[in-house]
């Protein structure tokens, strides 16, 4: 089963999940996709330097599976986490409202 | 590991014994609670300051009659957020009255300071680097308004005395 | 309502002041995050699902117009233009930034507000009953006791380390408002042959988990000893509650495993050591406090009011809205009104800042310029005149707050579930969403009567399932959502823990159990005025599980 590394941002508290190059992308369907538990050891191993950068928190892997050309998490918390509320659907992520209200000073969150 | 007590950073007379080694009666040591129990006839008639060191539920009652015995106490917390010899601390000062040096050992870190003073610890044992840095460079912190009567320096405020405090 | 004085003022700017450089130095990274964490939750920020969650101090449920509407401004400049009011009479922000906690603590010190020990292992909100110092039945107002523990407690030297959260509530009337049987204290007050004030006292209550119902360990404790008795039962319990296991960490488990004498005794040996003069509360500073919650001057009114009698005889929805959402008063003429955040097929205890301003305007023109939170998650203005019911209800119709149906099948408490919260294990609000859709705002809920139905997202128990006379416990088997339903819970002085029905049910099926267990009782009670709880109290739980499990609409087993 591949899994994706995800975290939240310290400054804001956003979703974020470990994407290309190193960086933490918002949408998950930018994450990049571990397909064993080799690489997503190895990959933990270099997205914690995002936690020791105080730029993320709480890192967990989680699994996915892939689903008519989607990314999909399999368990339905991972899912609403990468979405937003299911009672408000006009909020979170699925709403590409993307951002927490406040804006974010330093936006770069490359580690 | 750096002493802070009153305000600055001093040298240490005291030396801590761990368990299994042997104690000198000479004295200047800190004595786990223990050792203490099961050698203090090894100090009958010694003159030599003593200490103990109190781990977080250590029984009061197991070295309460031999407290006149000791001019140090050092309250263990061996995780920060184990906060019972905060209330052993005001025990110990209230209603015991210890007036040798209380001592907070373990990890000790800036945040916690104010409330270890004002429950009546006079020194603190830093090891945390952050800790250390931040009390040389005398930053403030912790603050200034209380609504406890408490051990610390802070004086009774305006019309409550009985209740308000400050640090000013 | 307490008013900050210099003193008051000076507390909360250190706390913000201290704070912003906790922040700056966990940003800075000179704090680890488990260095951090005990300070955040302090000041009540947790790490949620989706965002930090703030949640805001309502001290024993008391609010001015002047905060609710700060508390707009935040929720426009900082959040999504909505708050979520909670079981335990807070407010909660979904979506801060962890950056601009600092500035939002300041905008909330200038009201005088605050989210001082709103989390973390400390003594937390002492909450009243909603309807102090305007309920009928009161003895006294509880709040004054509650704001000389808020301040006695806040940043308490000796107990901000305690092995978990401490929850304390004091309810002023012999009818339990305040839910004091299931939290860590549950303070009492009572009159005593004499007629002095003191207090009954309650330990080791609890949900959650374990769900446990206090011991009485004092019949009668002088008010004067509130603070050195309250010290002395959190010094116990600091010194020997559990620390080797979260979840067992509770000073109910403390009392329940000691026993409750030996509880008492260890207290009352506590108590009678202390220093007499200690923490002994001067009369001066209890009538002090007191003054500050002195009732409004309201005008004398007649018992009777033409123009609200006249409308209720015009508008049935106005009855309806008069039947079920106001509470007898203490003055004549005037009316307790009880604002709906439980709009049918919508998210319990949510209110957008349009609505907090309005209910902003409506406390300063017709209700003395006082809200109060109640546990129920909906919103109370406690003085208002019967002639005005008529204009505040107009008002709060055309903001979607006058539903009727306080204490009725559709006034769903329900913590925010899987949909924000990083602990639960299935979703909530969309169950109370559909239960309320289902009953509907109409003559069947009416015709019901008085029903609770609280519905928690995870054994944390937030939503207080455990004490709803239908209590919901959302969990997750396999990955997906399944739901037990429990019976015949109470929170009142008459406290009980509710009963489990049998096996659980899908998020599909719940709904309709939940039907068939209302349809049980209409079917089995003595007369439409025997209310679910006493019905069940008298059937059993028989009635309910042949039901549930012998009909179509039977249980995912």
């Amino acid at each position: 089963m591949p899994q994706v590394i995800t975290a939240n941002r310290l400054r804001d508290g956003a979703v974020v999940y470990f994407g290309p190059n190193e960086r933490w992308v918002e949408g998950l369907q930018e994450a990049v996709l571990l397909p064993d538990p080799e690489s997503v050891k190895s990959t933990l191993e270099r997205a914690l330097v995002g936690e020791k950068a105080n730029v993320v928190l709480d890192l967990f892997a989680f699994d996915v599976e892939r689903s008519g050309g989607e990314v999909r998490p399999i368990h339905i918390r991972d899912a609403i986490r990468a979405s937003g509320p299911t009672v408000r659907q006009d909020l979170g992520k699925q709403a590409a409202d993307l951002q927490p209200a406040a804006v974010v000073e330093n936006d770069d969150v490359s580690i | 590991m750096a002493l802070y007590k009153n305000g600055s950073f001093i040298k240490d007379a005291w030396r801590s014994i761990s368990e299994g080694e042997d104690a000198p009666p000479a004295g200047h040591v800190i004595l786990p609670l223990d050792w203490w129990l099961a050698e203090r006839e090894a100090f009958e008639g010694s003159n030599a300051p003593l200490g103990l060191r109190l781990d977080p539920g250590a029984s009061v009652s197991a070295f309460l009659p031999d407290l006149h015995r000791f001019s140090l106490l050092a309250l263990a917390f061996p995780k920060f957020q184990d906060g019972r010899n905060f209330s052993l601390a005001r025990l110990l000062r209230e209603r015991h009255g210890f007036s040798g040096e209380l001592r907070a050992v373990g990890e000790v870190l800036l945040d916690q300071i104010q409330a270890m003073a004002r429950c009546g610890f006079d020194a603190f044992e830093i090891t945390d680097p952050n800790t250390e840095r931040a009390l040389r460079e005398g930053r403030a912190f912790g603050v200034s308004h209380f609504y406890q009567p408490s051990l610390g320096r802070d004086r009774p405020v305006g019309d409550r005395p009985w209740i308000r405090r400050s640090a000013h | 309502m307490y008013r900050y004085d210099e003193f008051d003022a000076g507390f909360v700017a250190d706390r913000v002041a201290q704070f912003r450089d906790q922040v700056n130095r966990r940003l800075s990274g000179e704090l680890t995050e488990d260095q951090f964490k005990i300070h955040r939750l302090m000041n009540g920020v947790y790490l949620q699902l989706h965002a930090y969650m703030l949640r805001i101090a309502v001290p024993y449920g008391t609010l001015s117009p002047r905060q609710l509407r700060k508390l707009a401004y935040i929720a426009r400049t900082y959040d999504k233009g909505f708050g979520h009011f909670t079981t335990r009479q807070n407010l909660q922000f979904n979506w801060p930034a962890l950056a601009d906690v600092p500035e939002i603590l300041e905008d909330l010190a200038s009201v005088e507000m605050h989210c001082i020990q709103t989390s973390g292992n400390c003594i937390r909100n002492t909450t009243a009953d909603h309807y102090a110092g305007a309920a009928a039945d009161e003895i006294e107002d509880p709040r004054p006791y509650c704001e000389i523990i808020r301040q006695w407690s806040s940043i308490h030297p000796e107990f901000t380390y305690l092995p978990r959260k401490f929850k304390i509530a004091v309810s002023g009337s012999a009818h339990d408002r305040a839910a004091i049987q299931v939290h860590d204290i549950g303070y009492q007050l009572v009159r005593n042959e004499s007629g002095e004030t003191g207090f009954m006292v309650y330990v080791g209550g609890g949900l959650g988990r374990t769900p446990m119902v206090g011991h009485k360990i004092r019949d009668f404790l002088p008010a004067a000893d509130l603070l050195a008795y309250t010290e002395a039962i959190v010094r116990v319990y600091n010194l020997e509650g559990r620390r080797d296991n979260k979840f067992k960490a509770r000073i109910k488990i403390l009392v329940h495993e000691k026993g409750a004498s030996a509880m008492r005794e260890a207290v009352e040996a506590e108590f009678a050591l202390r220093d007499p003069d200690a923490l002994r509360l001067p009369q001066t500073e209890i009538e002090r406090i007191r003054s500050y919650f002195a009732p409004p001057a309201l005008p004398r009114r007649n018992a009777m009011s033409s123009a609200f009698e006249a409308r209720k005889a015009a508008d049935p929805n106005f009855a309806a809205f008069a039947a079920s959402n106001l509470a007898a008063h203490k003055n004549p003429g005037f009316a307790i009104v009880n604002l709906s955040l439980k709009p049918i097929g919508g998210i319990p205890g949510d209110i957008t800042a349009e609505q907090m301003e309005t209910v902003a305007d409506l406390a300063e023109e017709f209700g003395s310029s006082e809200v109060r939170v109640s546990h129920e998650q909906s919103l109370v203005l406690p003085y208002v005149a019967l002639d005005d019911v008529p204009a505040v209800y107009d008002a709060l119709r055309a903001q979607g707050l006058a539903t009727a149906n306080t204490g009725l099948v559709t006034d769903i408490i329900s913590c925010p579930g899987l949909d924000y919260c990083a602990l639960a294990t299935a979703r909530s609000i969309p169950i109370a969403q559909r239960i309320s859709s289902r009953f509907g705002e109409g003559e069947r809920a009416r015709d019901i009567g008085p029903l609770s139905i609280n519905i928690s997202g995870c054994i944390n128990a937030c939503g207080h399932h455990h004490v709803g006379n239908i209590g919901i416990l959302g969990l997750e088997r396999k990955g997906v959502e399944t739901y037990q339903i429990t019976l015949g819970g109470s929170a009142d002085e008459a406290c009980s823990l509710g009963v489990l029905t049998g096996p659980g049910f899908s998020y599909d099926q719940v709904v309709d159990a939940v039907e068939t267990v209302v349809n049980a009782y209409l079917e089995h009670r003595l007369a439409p005025d025997e209310p679910f709880l006493a019905a069940f109290r008298r059937l059993g739980m028989a009635p309910f599980k042949d039901a549930l499990y012998r009909s179509n609409a039977g249980a995912d087993i």
